[in-house]
């Protein structure tokens, strides 16, 4: 519990010598606590112990900053409160907050330092913490990177405890009683004569003494709600049409309005003549926005209606115009100049590699984040401040984006977090906020909601990496003896970054990402990553890098295996060096009793990938129909450390395995004179009820660390998928969307 | 233009091409009606017509004939219905943005088929899109939801 103590004494003991640049102010502003959000506007009588709990004398409030996109964050945080401050479900209400530098994320930049997720040295750990004092230092609030749960498991625990402490200290003084003799539960304070004291009667007491912060958590054996069966806090909401998403807002006063920009992403507009939506029924105004326009109406359909008759002059794109160039740029990359970095060089790959070698080419192309919510947000703009109602990945920066269109200093706008219908990376992008405030600064004093029309969102998706792999290898007496992966991908790191004015020193860790920490030990072992230059404009979409890199680098391995003669599961296990990922092999193997007897037409596939720092291993099975294939069984293993909420894990890991098998289907996002073809799902299907196979989950509790799993269990399917395909008919698919070569049934 | 949604008259003065869904959503502020994707790919705008699953982005305004329910009228947090009652026992929801539709569909697909198979059931919901991938948990809670129908 290292990490716990650093937390509590809020002493970052990071490695200051190893970093250069901004660094050492950075370790003198980590040293600072971050300015507590909720202070200002905490009214008398409120007991503010930290940024994560708020108790009145009428309510607890518990501050959920990870915004909700539907894996069930809101009700995990409070969970992790709940578990230390001793309250039920039902007791306590949760809210967002105010994004604030406070709450800053320690995991996810713990995953962007370039260091294998299985690496737990001091090096790797010194360099992980820095980059969390980086990310501090520009008040990354950021949800994303299977990171909600790994950043918040000790914080807000801590955050429940010393608010439960502190509690009990003010009573322990109040009432004159030893603090060790009270007890607390069900947000009580327990006096030693069985009087009940509710956490709202003591609040205004707690705020007059200084917080307890030496605090210890308690022993996993006495939780109460970490790892039990919990009702997620939105599901009747969810089930009743209730609950507002961002795009169900209504506020006093508020206009719709909708926008067309230049479908060729990036690319300017030369001229438009809007004479004929200006007249139309329910039109009140249309207004030019960067590269577009907006129209804005009594309602969202006449909106849609009316930028439907607008016709533009759109300027070029600033990319290749046409789908077959970007391949050929990926293609071409593979060269000395485009190297980004050689991650891993084991053994002597060239000697190996100079007798009889397989070669094999692979593809995985652009993919849109199409959540079922478009893209919207309300603001409305003073000039004393601005509003903004939207749910975002990350709110600081939305403010400063805001600010600089507005005037206003970043202090100034308001973000109001709002529940997502989804995102898968979607979120992360600044667009449609950017958008709204531009239209709502020339309305003054009027709330303006835009709401993107579901082919304005496709084509201002910010794509997945398109990447290529080309692999060899060769084997030896029944067993891998060379394995040599050259990954070239677009940076989507890169490009996200340099969208908000920012740069990404070094080589890009998402293109290898799944790859080059393979967990095994093959003697000649190489994993390379080239640079391919910006192509479309790309972003991260759910498990990044892994979710190519971890196809390619996995089939490879099963190719060799092949050719080797050996079993795909055991030859994986003869060469697993790392003991997380074997028992993950392992819980796979035996969920699917592997190596039973399929029957006729049958094949299943087995794959590992670790991405996020958690070891996921799956097996797929399929049936070869006259029809096409069909998906029968998945089982999967996924490696967490502690599970915390067991329904929420089941369903994330369900959803992740829908999510990749269903895009590895039948799903690419292609670009024809500079805009992307698929304009909606009709071109766009992923995974439907009827294609859906059997899911086992199994969540494994081996190691330490403790982790989310939003996006570990999506690099792992696709590989399986294509691994039974190939034990089903003999036929290696090595490009994304599989459709183009196998039908599905 | 009179329409009745959810047992209660409303006057809507729009333009008779417009569809109900966004009658209902930015005219009456029932938001529980989804807006997806606009051409009857994902279900989410679902709603019943006289008991009948529709999808309301395709449905002018003008051409509407019969009663309106919608996720509301289904059944509040207070008075569940069955097929609610059974999404919230087997807690399918993730983002829940498709939730309403994919309940409206339910609803009215076990009017016509109370005991159904699997078959039956992945046939039936299948035109309704998930992308957060609940449908292991929608087969499961159609289940629930046909058994504790027929017991009622």
């Amino acid at each position: 519990m290292g990490a716990l103590k650093t937390i509590a004494r809020r002493t970052f003991l990071i490695g200051s010598a190893a970093i250069a640049g901004g660094v050492a102010f950075g370790i003198y502003k980590v040293k600072q606590d971050p300015a507590n959000p909720l202070l200002e506007t905490a009214k008398s009588g409120e007991a503010v112990f930290n940024p994560w709990v708020m108790i009145d004398g009428e309510r607890i409030t518990l501050i959920t900053p990870h915004t909700d996109l539907g894996q069930g964050a809101e009700s995990m945080q409070a969970a992790l409160i709940a578990e230390e401050l001793d309250l039920d479900f039902g007791q306590f209400e949760t809210s967002v907050g105010v994004p604030a530098a406070a709450y800053w994320n320690t995991a996810m930049a713990g995953d962007a330092a370039p260091f294998k997720s299985t690496d737990d040295s001091f090096t790797a750990e010194t360099t992980r913490s820095v980059m969390g004092g980086v990310f501090k230092l520009i008040g990354m609030q950021g949800t994303g990177g299977s990171s909600s749960v790994p950043d918040s498991f000790d914080k807000l625990r801590m955050a429940g405890a010393v608010a439960r402490e502190t509690l009990k200290a003010a009573v322990a003084k109040n009432w004159d009683v030893p603090v060790g003799e009270l007890k607390t539960a069900e947000g009580t304070v327990i006096l030693p004569d069985g009087t009940a004291l509710k956490y709202t009667e003591v609040a205004a007491l707690a705020a007059e003494i200084e917080p307890v912060e030496d605090v210890a958590l308690r022993d996993p054996s006495e939780w109460r709600l970490i790892g039990s069966q919990m009702r997620r806090l939105d599901i009747v909401g969810k089930s009743t049409g209730a609950l507002k998403y961002g795009i169900d807002l209504d506020i006093e006063g508020m206009v719709h309005a909708t926008v067309k920009v230049n479908p060729r992403q990036g690319g300017v507009m030369n001229a438009y003549d809007a004479s004929d939506a200006e007249k139309m029924f329910g039109v009140i105004k249309v207004l030019p926005v960067t590269n577009g326009v907006a129209v804005v109406a009594e309602n969202t359909w006449y909106a849609f209606q009316a930028v439907d008759a607008i016709s533009f002059d759109w300027g070029a794109a600033p990319y290749p115009a046409e789908q077959a160039d970007h391949w050929l740029a990926v293609a071409d990359s593979f060269t000395g100049e485009r190297l980004d970095k050689v991650w891993r060089e084991d053994g002597d790959p060239d000697a190996a590699l100079s007798g009889d070698v397989v070669e094999a080419e692979y593809r995985a192309p652009y993919l849109a984040h199409a959540p079922l919510e478009p893209l919207n947000a309300v603001v409305k703009v003073t000039e004393e401040g601005v509003d903004i109602w939207v749910s975002h990945q990350i709110p600081r920066i939305a403010q400063q984006q805001v600010a600089a269109i507005t005037g206003h200093e970043t202090e100034q706008v308001k973000l109001h977090g709002q529940y997502a219908g989804g995102s898968f990376g979607h979120r992360l992008e600044f667009d449609n906020v950017r958008l709204a405030a531009e239209i709502a600064n020339q309305m003054r004093g009027t709330p303006v909601k835009l709401t993107y029309s579901r082919e304005e969102d496709f084509a201002h998706d910010y794509p997945r990496q398109i990447s290529m792999a080309r692999g060899r290898g060769a084997v030896k007496d029944g067993k891998v003896e060379a394995y040599d992966l050259s990954i070239a991908s677009v940076s989507s790191s890169a490009s996200q970054i340099g969208r908000i004015g920012m740069s990404m020193p070094g080589p890009d860790a998402q293109i290898p990402a799944g790859a080059w920490n393979l967990p095994y030990a093959v003697p000649n072992f190489r994993v390379s990553a080239y640079r391919v230059p910006e192509l479309a404009p790309t972003s991260s979409w759910r498990s990044v890098g892994a979710s190519s890199a971890g196809f390619f680098a996995d089939c490879l391995l099963d190719e060799l295996i092949h050719v080797a003669g050996a079993d795909p599961l055991e030859e994986r296990l003869r060469l697993c060096t790392h003991d997380l990922a074997r028992k993950a092999l392992e819980a796979v193997g035996e969920m699917s009793v592997w190596g039973g007897d399929l029957g006729p037409d049958r094949g299943r596939g087995v794959a590992f990938v670790n991405s996020f720092g958690v070891p996921c291993a799956e097996v797929v099975e399929v049936t070869n129909t006259p029809d096409g294939i069909k998906i029968d069984k998945v089982f999967v293993a996924a490696e967490v450390g502690t599970v915390v909420d067991p329904i929420a894990f089941d369903n994330q890991v369900k959803g992740g395995v829908v999510w990749a098998l269903g895009h590895a289907m039948n799903c690419e996002l292609t670009y024809a004179d500079g805009i992307a073809e698929q304009s909606n799902y009709h071109a766009f299907e992923a995974m439907r009820m009827y294609q859906c196979p059997q899911i086992e989950v199994r969540g494994l509790e081996n190691g330490d660390s403790v982790r989310g799993v939003g996006e570990p269990p999506v690099p792992p399917a696709a590989a399986a998928l294509a691994n039974a395909i190939f034990a089903a008919t003999g036929k290696r698919l090595r490009e994304m969307p599989f459709n183009k070569h196998i039908d599905f049934v | 233009m009179k329409i009745i949604v959810n047992g209660e008259t409303h006057d809507v003065a729009v333009a008779p091409d417009m569809p109900l869904l966004w009658v209902l959503r930015d005219e009456l502020k029932l938001t529980g009606t989804k807006y997806g994707c606009g051409i009857a790919q994902c279900g989410a705008c679902t709603v019943h017509i006289d008991g009948v699953a529709v999808r309301s982005c395709q449905m002018p305004i003008g051409d509407l004939e019969g009663e309106v329910t919608t996720i509301e009228g289904l059944g509040q947090p207070e008075t569940l219905h069955a097929v609610q009652e059974a999404w919230i026992k087997h807690q399918v929801a993730q983002c829940g943005y498709c939730q309403s539709g994919q309940i409206m569909a339910a609803a009215s697909f076990l009017d016509t088929n109370p005991d159904p198979n699997d078959e039956d059931i992945d046939r039936a919901m299948s035109a309704n899109l998930c992308r957060c991938g609940t449908y292991p948990r929608i087969r499961e809670a159609v289940k629930t939801a046909a058994s504790s129908l027929r017991g009622a």
